[in-house]
């Protein structure tokens, strides 16, 4: 399944070259028969994140301060962790600025 | 409460207008007095009287119009906004009937305030406790550097007030905290958070939830900016969406990181015109949505956000949070950071033994005692600026290179006298945290005459050498 990741905010800086946008193929983890929110955070803490993993996940959610989106929408409208994946979707990760 | 509100601010519009009048009688009464020539005709008498008698209408005072057409000079000034059918005169009244509260006059809130104010909102509040910096001057454009040194309040208000003389500019001269924040809000309609730093951003969303007032609020750092409107229609409040601060080592600040000038004067602009937008009912605000920018690839994304949460702990309907409850609340606490985006939390990780001041340091140097400097600061800001014959490895590569230090450490020691002894390993960062936990790390790996020299670039350029550029 294709998907594009797309990390700002800083978040970017975990991963390798500080690269933003991200085109993968993830397939669903074993026993489901499509991928959901919760396994694609594993696969990218495994496969994406280079340092500092606790700045991403924090108890096998994204850490406070993070707004998750897919395909432009709030994670908490789609199910959030439970949320299921189609090919071709756009999923943004994205750290909450506070300066000015 | 909002009943209250409502009232303060009719108090305050009257007053204002009251004001206004007071002052225009002061300077008809001293023309009179001096007998210079009477503007407009109307110091003639009533006997002059121009169908005006009637109605009381009149055009000393723009405040206080005929019910259905703007004042002349209002017309004038305003006319490429009434000329726009979704805006119109309906539009530039509500506009200047609003009152609305700009927190943090800086990269934010320059833009904001000098839209708002060139735009005609009737009274526009600036709250920020900071100084003019030179720092400051790429990218908050409402300071000039005849202002270095003074308040930023004052500079902004200044600025405002020679773009649009007729319009109301109240000066907050102080930070906004618990303790001042509701009486200073409570006197607006709008409010605008234009700060830097995550506790005044959870304080400023409580206490407009507390007041029901619309927040637009605003962030930027380094080449992105997000914009979304907060406590309108529907939409959330600060904390249903980020309910738990981040750790404090995910909070980036425009002190440290960096920030491409125009990037918050674009987010700022956008903030000015959805105020505007909230103040007159025009269009679709933010709310409910969010604006992300990314200046490097040009890039702006709207995205749908949650709606406000029923669980949240402050604007929640069975929320059981007080105005009481948010005087007494520490946001700094809360979220584990200062409210300031300059001020920072010294780290204290080391022994007495394993640290140098600068002045002990520049001793030695000046008795000539071998040894090795090294700076591990990220190489763009050893770029900028660094100590003679330093030695930069950044300390989140320090690890993996460490043969690199050892090289150094080799030569140095050969170059000596005594060549049988360790040199001397001295580590400094900008402020003398990051240079903790590299010597830290350098103990662990065997250097065991590794030394953190206290504060760092920043306690060298102010104890050492007032000349050392500081950034
Ligand atoms: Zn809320
Ligand atoms: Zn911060």
């Amino acid at each position: 399944m294709h998907l594009t990741l797309e990390f700002g905010g800083g978040l970017e800086l975990l991963l390798e070259k500080s690269t933003k946008v991200h085109k993968v193929d993830v397939q669903p983890r074993d026993g489901e028969d499509k991928a959901t929110m919760k396994g694609l955070l594993s696969w990218v803490k495994s496969n994406l994140i280079k340092e500092r993993p606790e700045m991403f996940i924090k108890d096998d959610s994204v850490r406070p301060g993070v707004l998750v989106l897919i395909n432009d929408c709030d994670w908490e409208l789609c199910g959030g962790l439970d949320a299921e994946l189609e090919d071709k979707d756009v999923v943004v990760f994205i750290s909450t600025l506070h300066g000015g | 409460m909002d009943g209250g509100g409502g009232r303060g601010r009719e108090l305050e519009r009257l007053r204002a207008e009251r004001e206004e009048l007071d002052a225009r009688i002061r300077l008809l009464e001293s023309e009179i007095e001096t007998g210079s020539a009477a503007p407009a005709g109307e110091a003639g008498g009533p006997a002059a009287g121009v169908g005006d008698g009637g109605g009381g209408a009149c055009q000393a005072c723009p405040g206080l119009a005929h019910a259905d057409s703007l004042p002349a000079d209002m017309i004038y000034r305003y006319s490429r906004h009434l000329l726009l059918p979704d805006f119109g005169v309906e539009g530039q009244r509500k506009l200047s009937r609003s009152s609305i509260l700009v927190v943090g006059a800086g990269g934010l809130g320059s833009p904001v305030a000098l839209y708002l104010a060139a735009c005609g909102v009737g009274i526009l509040g600036i709250v920020d406790g900071d100084d003019v910096e030179l720092n400051n001057l790429h990218r908050q454009i409402i300071h000039q550097e005849a202002y270095i040194g003074r308040s930023k309040v004052k500079s902004a208000a200044d600025t405002c007030r020679a773009i649009n003389s007729s319009i109301k500019v109240v000066e907050h001269h102080h930070t906004l905290k618990p303790s001042n924040a509701l009486e200073v809000v409570r006197k607006y309609d709008i409010v605008v958070d234009a700060t830097d730093n995550l506790p005044t951003r959870y304080m400023i969303s409580d206490c407009c939830v507390l007041l029901n007032k619309p927040l637009i609020s605003g962030a930027a750092l380094g080449l992105e900016g997000q914009l979304t409107v907060y406590h309108h229609n529907g939409s959330p409040c600060y904390r249903c969406l980020f309910p738990n601060p981040p750790p404090v080592a995910a909070c980036q600040r425009c002190s440290d990181s960096g920030v491409l000038g125009v990037v918050p004067g674009v987010i700022g602009c956008l903030q000015a015109l959805e105020a505007i937008k909230v103040a007159t009912d025009i269009g679709e605000p933010l709310s409910g949505r969010m604006l992300l920018f990314d200046a490097l690839s040009a890039r702006i994304r709207i995205v749908k956000i949650r709606g406000s949460s029923p669980v949240c702990t402050i604007c929640a309907e069975n929320s059981v949070f007080t105005q009481e409850d948010f005087q007494k609340f520490d946001y700094e606490a809360f979220t584990q950071s200062p409210m300031s985006d300059k001020s920072t939390l010294s780290l204290n990780l080391l022994p007495e033994s394993a640290r140098i001041t600068c002045t002990e340091y520049k001793r030695l140097i000046d008795k000539g005692e071998p040894h090795v400097l090294l700076d591990v600061r990220p190489a763009h800001h050893f770029q900028i600026v660094s100590l003679s014959r330093s030695l930069n490895i950044p300390l989140s590569v320090l690890e993996e290179k460490l043969p690199m230090l050892e090289t150094s450490m080799k030569e140095t020691m050969d170059a000596s006298a005594a060549s049988d002894k360790q040199p001397s390993l001295y580590v400094v960062c900008r402020r003398g945290n990051d240079s903790q936990s590299a010597v830290q790390l350098l103990r662990e790996k065997g250097f065991h005459s590794a030394k953190d020299i206290v504060g760092g670039l920043q306690s060298w350029a102010q104890d050492v050498d007032p000349d050392f550029p500081a950034y």
